[in-house]
């Protein structure tokens, strides 16, 4: 496999759970300010 | 056949292998064991396995499931300590594999635990040999990361302990969302959801042990020349653990990341119940309806916290590699006091944006502070045995574990018990960690290079 095609499955793979770990908690933190 | 693919010698590197593939797989290994920091969404649903909506009697305390995790922050001390020279050792693939095993492991026991409902049995999973996993994991890729990057060392080992900050981010829905699915009527679903977090864990941290390598011997990045001379306070020689430990400069970076780590704690523990009894008006308590919207409300800001708390790892890291570990600190220590000791003031003016701008700096540093001592570790001690001297370091965090707490607890009782008002006793225990940080500020300020006798050849630090 190509060095940039298994950058972008590791990075994808570690990026998309945080993403949407943060995604989840900043939509809870508006509640902050709502 | 395993013990091959395991072992150092069959994870080097070959030419065509990108170093920007190792921050990944050290981030396999932390954004799993930074579960740890969301243990607390267990707390209640533990509490109430029998009463299931309520506690019933036979349910679990929460103070005696409050030990689970401060176990397992002490063993991920004890383990970093004690396993620090092993992992150097036998390198990170190894050392990633079995923390991978204990971590989920430990989930997979504690599952069993809450089945069967044997607090022991949880006790020893999650903490014991959940902990042993968390310390392991927690320094395997720190040395192999130094060693991949040379030129930038703090953005390195700030991309993988900004994992373990953002783990919670993760951790937390998860759990939330598998409690979901798996309860009924009659369970929580707490033990379902364990075990699945466990086989979760278990398949994510091994793609971290698959793909990460270390680098071939005096691998150096292409167009990367080591200076000649090397810049003040960054050595380009190696000290063993052995001897860092018996050196004045290790105890004031001990100091310094203690000071830092007891000081945000003290913070952190307190952020929700601070926002809400110094801004009564924006967080009411008048009806029940109120209470649970202002509880939620402060769990969001809890929530950003520990956004900036990842955030501030890598930019805090990131920035040392330009302006230097001593001049970082210096930045946290001063800043740092300075908005402890406005908190105060912020609260009684009723200002909420300022009040919680103050707060999300102030836990950029405590993240900062955490990702940035590695880089400050291999400035000093050079990158032989960099991975086990910091594991004696995080000794450190465990005892700020325990004291940034048991000040701010018992400081806050003690003035409420005496009179003072809800809202006023935060000012006390805000000015003394203001002054914690101070004195972190002179432990960092005598930091100095070493003297050459520490120093022993590459070939000697690497064979022991």
């Amino acid at each position: 496999m190509p060095n940039g095609a298994r950058l972008a499955l590791s990075w994808g793979f570690v990026g998309i759970p945080l993403a949407w770990g943060i995604l989840v908690t900043l939509s809870n933190a508006l509640k902050l300010f709502r | 056949m395993e013990e091959d693919f395991l072992d150092r010698a069959h994870s080097v590197a070959n030419a065509r292998f990108s170093r920007w593939l190792v921050p990944p797989a050290a981030l396999c290994i932390h954004l799993a064991i930074g579960q740890a920091y969301a243990f607390s969404v267990f707390n209640k649903p533990l509490s109430q396995l029998i009463g299931v909506s309520a506690p019933a009697p036979g349910d679990w305390s929460i103070p005696a499931l409050g030990w689970i995790f401060s176990l397992a922050i002490v063993f991920l001390g004890l383990s970093a300590a004690l396993a620090g020279k092993w992992v150097e050792r036998v390198g990170p693939r190894k050392a990633m594999f079995t923390a991978a095993l204990c971590f989920s492991g430990g989930l997979l026991l504690s599952g069993a635990g809450v089945a069967l409902h044997w607090l022991w049995l949880v006790y020893l999973g999650y903490g014991v040999v959940g902990g042993i996993g968390l310390g392991i994991g927690y320094i395997s890729p720190v040395s192999t990361l130094i060693k991949w990057f040379p030129d930038r060392p703090g953005l390195a080992t700030g991309t993988a302990i900004m994992g373990f900050g953002g783990g919670a981010l993760i951790g937390a829905p998860l759990a939330v969302n598998l409690m979901k699915f798996y309860s009924t009527p009659s369970s929580t679903g707490v033990a379902p959801t364990l075990l699945t977090m466990g086989v979760i864990y278990l398949l994510f941290m091994m793609v971290g042990v698959f793909t990460v390598r270390i680098p071939p011997p005096g691998w150096m990045p292409a167009g990367f020349n080591a200076p000649a001379r090397p810049k003040k306070m960054v050595t380009d020689l190696h000290v063993l653990v052995d001897q860092a430990v018996r050196t004045p400069q290790f105890y004031l970076l001990w100091g310094v990341l203690f000071l830092n780590v007891t000081a945000g704690i003290g913070v952190l523990g307190q952020a929700s119940l601070m926002i809400q009894e110094m801004f009564p008006a924006r967080f009411p308590h008048a009806t029940p309806a109120a209470t649970a919207a202002s509880a939620a409300a402060a769990a969001g800001f809890v929530g950003l916290l520990s956004i900036f708390n990842m955030g501030g790892r890598i930019f805090w890291a990131s920035i040392s590699d330009y302006i230097g570990r001593k001049n970082t600190y210096a930045i946290f220590f001063v800043l740092g006091a300075s908005l402890y000791a406005c908190i105060p003031a912020l609260g009684h003016s009723g200002n909420l944006a300022l009040f919680i701008l103050a707060y999300l700096i102030i836990l950029t540093m405590y993240g900062g502070g955490f990702a940035t001592i590695p880089a400050y570790l291999r400035d000093i001690f050079g990158t032989a045995q960099v991975g086990a001297i910091h594991g004696r370091l995080l000794t450190a965090w465990a005892a700020a574990g325990v004291a940034g707490p048991v000040l701010i607890n018992y400081i806050r009782q003690y003035q409420i018990d005496h009179g003072v008002a809800k809202a006023d006793a935060y000012s006390v225990t805000m000015y003394l960690m203001a002054g914690l940080l101070v004195v972190g500020f002179f432990c960092n300020f005598f930091m100095k290079s070493l003297h050459e006798r520490h120093y022993v050849p590459l070939a000697e630090a690497a064979s022991t």
